[in-house]
């Protein structure tokens, strides 16, 4: 059960062979057990949950039920929630009750799905360890003393450890994307603008992106039926005819272009994940694919750039955090500044301030040219970048990330090591493309190893299908952690 | 470049956020750091460039000048550090 | 020494629109506080502006109606600060690509025309409220006003006085209230003034070190405010001192301006483009169909009634300093059958008089612009007398009916019959001989106590020329 597909819990739901609030009680005893040792969840209400389970068995048995009405779901603790405590990993909103629903949540809702609770997460999604949340790391399902990746760490932990059959993320520089593939699973971050970001706690507000989280790319595709579309409450959502995302699931690959990027094999990259990912490429090959060789020549400038755009547009999303209207406030002040200083002080953590000010730095007066303004060009050359390569083929493959998850602690205390763990999915972000993460091999120390897959604007069935063909030919994305 | 103290309590006191003499030093560290990394910008030519605001060039939509909003302040307000009457209370503001 | 005040302006317009312009909550005035803050408004985590059309249908009516340039595309930004009544911790405005840019604005001043340019004109959003109220010592919020549409006008440093301020003020605040962008009420902050203001001595083309003065909500505060503070300015100039930018505020309780934050803890606002919103963008056919949608404007109109009433420049600039006035102008000349110079009269004088004395608007006014021009009417065809006519507008506005029913239930014709007013004359001059010999004696005044005693015996109906005509003749047939 717990390995079953969505497509299989769907037809077990319809065939009336479980209720969803057995399902869901099923996930909600899995996740009473694991969630001690793993904390994939920080929030979790068995009332809520089954509330929800109650009003899709009703649905269901008034013959009104859409494909996936209920089937339950996680949600990265970053979506509000109409009566759910969503905290975005931070102290500063330990206590907050979101009083209303994002347009994801809303589209789960809308689509009869039930929420299983908000999962844990980098604090306000700044981080690649979920090290920096305020409610404690989360542990790798594979590896209990390697991290599960971020920001996205507790939904990629929950899906890894079946503690949810699937979940939603965000990326903003690769926060599905890296803890998709340090946890084993498969993830999938839409192009710019497909999901909306209303009620999404906002980050970096140009690049931040939500996805959806699974066991695999046809989940994924049945997810993001759920998730995409245009909302008029988001001006950067775009309005575009709906789509089927399973239409190219079983489109063959014979004759797709893989392009490889030269800087994405070159040095920093770990021979273990090399090895699994020229595996990966082989596959495709047998499987019809072919691949060119191609450049993204400023992929080193996405750091740096990424380390401007993001903290400055954070700096000035994170302002509204000032004990005034919600969320906490400093018991002891002198005065109106020091009410300020104090809440904003003790409400982030230290990665929080340590960007906040940074942005704020890059934006003063005097250095917004140098800085902000630079990044933005740069930004451009990078996005360029991508739009040559497509040129010369149809999807973009390497790895997700230069390492397998790491262990606690490696990189904690050195910021800049955290940032180049990075490398290969903040372009994406910067451009705006659709990108995907997907198992592809283990370490020697049973770590897995993701497979990235980036496509051109709005190719996400494309790129689905592209990754669900290799999942029919091997069986990398059904493996399981021991001892869950 | 690299921030001087006095540039991270400046950048601090501007983005409200208090910090004592031993974080602003470790800050100072950490952000020097990360700036050494931004650096590499510097040498890049971007002579001609268009800055990328979006990943997509389009244009505002608008919305109609219809309301669409009810009274949900007692909600909003249930979730407030302090109320009174109907307003949100902060320390006394001196203009 | 001889010193020159300048002045330039940055007035903050209330725009009339229904919604706020990132939120679908009323902007209605006077709402129980925090009822029309949105989720939007009070800046939830997760929530995101979207743009009010009327907005900016508003913002380019003004720029055509000023002649500025309108955007093709402009952009918003984040304006940074911390303040409890800014809930976002920003303000979006815009900085680098304003909705209009450039245009002028023509005043009217006792020396003539002036005018003043405009540097350019944005949209922003206004703050909430902060009230100082007895809530244990601390400060209340009322977000209900944040997110309300403004289009804040920036003028060039152009004007010399604080009359010429004063006066581009009123024809701005006139010219936002013709358009119909604002409701223009001052006393519910819908259109609110800051100056810079500066001196230089005479004859230097260089502009001296400025001082904005924030926030005055009325034209007098706006006089005053400039006057105090370009006083302040000449005597630290002549004390040998320098001034310090600075942006001050203006005490009206005291009548002085002070400091309010020096430039040196000016704030920085690290201004950037919003990346929630993208770049607003207004067509040609847009622009083409609000100005075929624009009312004729008021400098316009103003000529126009100069060559088709033949009335002075100056009467007309009055007439046009308000659409409702020039409207209930024009309906009163159709109906008095075009006796436009005393329609002109009568809207200056009488019935100004009459709405400042029982403190109305316009259209409030219960004499409508048809009744006063068929009294008009009645006065041209000699029915009435001056005076009689202002029985007669005090009964209308009274409510007592129309103009010929008044005139006739209160007798107030006026009596043209020479044959009646001869034998009143003869009988005035044979009862009071005395003056009458007085008159012919040479004593000249003694006329008026004469025409008095004469309208009098005609309770006051007499034709005033007829009666005086009558007169002077019989006084003159003896006197040599
Ligand atoms: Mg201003
Ligand atoms: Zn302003």
């Amino acid at each position: 059960m717990i390995n079953a597909g969505l497509t299989e819990l769907a037809a077990m739901l319809a065939q009336k062979k479980i209720s969803s609030a057995e399902l869901t009680r099923l996930y909600l005893d899995r996740i009473a057990d694991l969630n001690p040792e793993l904390n994939a969840f920080v929030t979790v209400s068995a009332e809520l949950s089954l509330a929800e389970a109650a009003a899709a068995d009703a649905r269901i048995a008034a013959g009104n039920a859409a494909m996936l009405t209920g089937i339950p779901v996680a949600h990265k603790d970053i979506f509000c929630a109409d009566g759910w405590r969503t905290t975005c990993g931070s102290k500063m909103l330990e206590n907050f009750i979101a009083p209303y629903d994002a347009h994801v949540v809303t589209q789960f809702k809308n689509a009869g799905m039930v929420s299983l609770g908000k999962t844990n997460m980098d604090e306000f999604a700044m981080g690649s360890s979920n090290e920096t949340s305020y409610f404690g790391t989360v542990k790798n399902p594979w590896d209990r003393t390697a991290v599960p990746g971020g920001s996205s760490g507790g939904s990629a932990a929950a899906v890894a450890a079946r503690m949810a059959p699937a979940a939603t993320g965000t990326d903003t520089g690769g926060s599905i994307r890296q803890p998709a593939a340090l946890t084993g699973i498969t993830g999938l971050k839409p192009t710019y603008g497909v999901v909306s970001r209303y009620g999404m706690i906002a980050f970096a507000s140009s690049l931040d992106q939500a996805g959806p989280m699974a066991k695999s790319a046809e989940d994924c595709a049945l997810l993001m039926n759920v998730m995409a579309g245009f909302d008029e409450r988001d001006s950067t959502s775009l309005e575009r005819p709906a789509e089927d995302y399973t239409r190219d699931l079983q489109r063959p690959l014979a004759g797709l272009k893989i392009g490889l990027p030269r800087e994405y094999f070159a040095e920093g990259l770990s021979e273990e994940v090399a090895r699994a990912v020229e595996a990966a490429l082989d596959e495709y090959r047998k499987l019809g694919a072919q691949t060119v060789d191609i450049t993204l020549p400023n992929t080193q400038l996405s750091i740096p750039v990424y380390y401007v755009l993001a903290p400055a547009e954070a700096s000035t999303n994170l302002a509204r955090f000032d004990g005034v209207r919600y969320g906490y406030r400093a018991p002891d002040y002198t005065d109106l500044n020091d009410m300020y200083e104090q809440t904003r002080a003790q409400g982030f953590g230290a990665e929080v301030k340590r960007r906040i000010m940074i942005g704020t730095y890059v934006l003063s007066h005097g250095y917004y040219d140098a800085y902000y303004l630079q990044a933005q060009k740069i930004r451009r050359l990078i996005a360029q970048d991508f739009t040559e390569a497509f040129t010369r083929c149809d999807v973009i493959m390497g790895p997700t990330t230069p390492e397998t998850a790491f262990s606690f602690g490696d990189k904690a205390d050195d910021p800049i090591a955290m940032y180049l763990s990075d490398i290969y999915t903040i372009a994406v972000n910067l451009a705006g493309l659709p990108g995907m993460s997907v198992p592809c091999g283990m370490d020697k120390n049973g770590r897995p190893v993701g497979l990235q897959l980036i496509g051109n604007y709005f190719s996400e069935a494309r790129l689905l299908g592209v990754a669900h063909r290799y999942q029919q030919a091997t069986d990398w994305h059904t493996r399981m952690p021991d001892q869950i | 470049m690299s921030l001087t103290l006095h540039d991270v309590k400046r950048v601090a006191r501007l983005a409200r956020i208090a910090v004592s003499d031993a974080e602003a030093t470790i800050y100072q560290q950490q952000i020097n750091g990360i700036f050494g990394l931004i650096a590499q910008m510097q040498a890049v030519d971007t002579a001609g460039v268009e800055p990328m605001a979006h990943a997509q060039d389009l244009q505002q939509r608008l919305r109609d000048d219809i309301v669409t909003e009810t009274d949900r302040h007692e909600k909003f307000q249930a979730i407030a550090p302090q109320v009174a009457g109907g307003l949100y209370l902060v320390p006394q503001v001196i203009e | 020494m001889q010193w020159e005040i300048v002045v330039g302006l940055e007035v903050h317009t209330q725009l009339s629109t229904q919604t706020k312009i990132f939120s679908g909550s009323s902007t209605q005035f006077g709402a129980a506080p925090n009822t029309q803050a949105s989720a939007v408004d009070i800046a939830l985590p997760g929530v995101l502006p979207v743009l009010n059309r009327g907005a900016v249908e508003r913002a380019i009516r003004l720029g055509l109606a000023v002649g500025g340039n309108i955007s093709r595309r402009s952009v918003f930004a984040r304006k940074n600060y911390f303040y409890p009544d800014l809930p976002k911790g920003y303000q979006i405005s815009q900085m680098d690509h304003p909705v209009v840019e450039g245009g002028s604005l023509t005043i009217l001043l006792a020396g003539g025309e002036k005018t003043v340019r405009i540097t350019r004109a944005h949209l922003e959003e206004d703050a909430g409220k902060s009230m100082h109220g007895d809530f244990h010592g601390m400060t209340g919020i009322d977000l209900n006003r944040a997110g309300t549409p403004l289009l804040e006008i920036v003028s060039e440093p152009d004007m010399r006085s604080s009359a010429e301020a004063v006066a581009y003020a009123r024809t701005l605040h006139g010219l936002v209230v013709w358009l119909g962008i604002c409701d223009g009420n001052m006393q519910e902050g819908s259109f609110r003034c800051d100056a810079n203001v500066s001196v230089r001595p005479l004859g230097s083309t260089e502009l001296g070190t400025r001082c904005e003065i924030k926030n005055l909500n009325s034209f007098r505060f706006l006089e005053r405010a400039i006057d105090f503070e370009a006083q302040r300015q000449i005597e630290i100039n002549e004390d040998g001192g320098t001034v310090r930018q600075e942006t001050r505020l203006y005490d009206p309780d005291r009548d002085e301006t002070r400091t309010m934050r020096s430039k040196e803890d000016a704030y920085d606002y690290r201004y950037f483009p919003d990346p929630d919103l993208l770049p607003l963008v207004i067509s040609e056919e847009w622009i083409v169909r609000t100005r075929a949608a624009l009312p004729e404007l008021p400098a316009a109109m103003r000529e126009r009634f100069v060559a088709q009433y033949a009335i002075s420049a100056y009467d007309a600039g009055i007439l046009t300093s308000g659409k409702a006035m020039a409207e209930y102008f024009e309906q009163a000349v159709a109906a008095s059958g075009g006796l436009a110079k005393h329609c002109a009269n009568w809207a200056m004088g009488e019935l100004s008089a009459a709405l400042n004395r029982h403190e109305m608007e316009l259209a409030q006014c219960p004499v409508t612009a048809l009744q006063l021009g068929q009294l008009i009417a009645r006065i041209g065809d000699g029915t009435l007398s001056g005076k009689l006519a202002k029985e007669v507008f005090e009964a209308l506005w009274q409510g007592e009916g129309e103009v010929d029913a008044i005139i006739a239930q209160r007798g107030l014709k006026q009596v043209s019959d020479s044959g009646a007013i001869s034998a009143a004359v003869d009988r005035v001059l044979a009862e009071n001989s005395s003056q009458v010999a007085e008159y012919r004696a040479g004593k000249d005044k003694m006329l008026g106590y004469l025409i008095g005693q004469a309208m009098k015996a005609m309770k006051g109906k007499a034709n005033p020329q007829q009666l005086n005509d009558i007169l002077l003749q019989k006084l003159n047939q003896t006197r040599v």
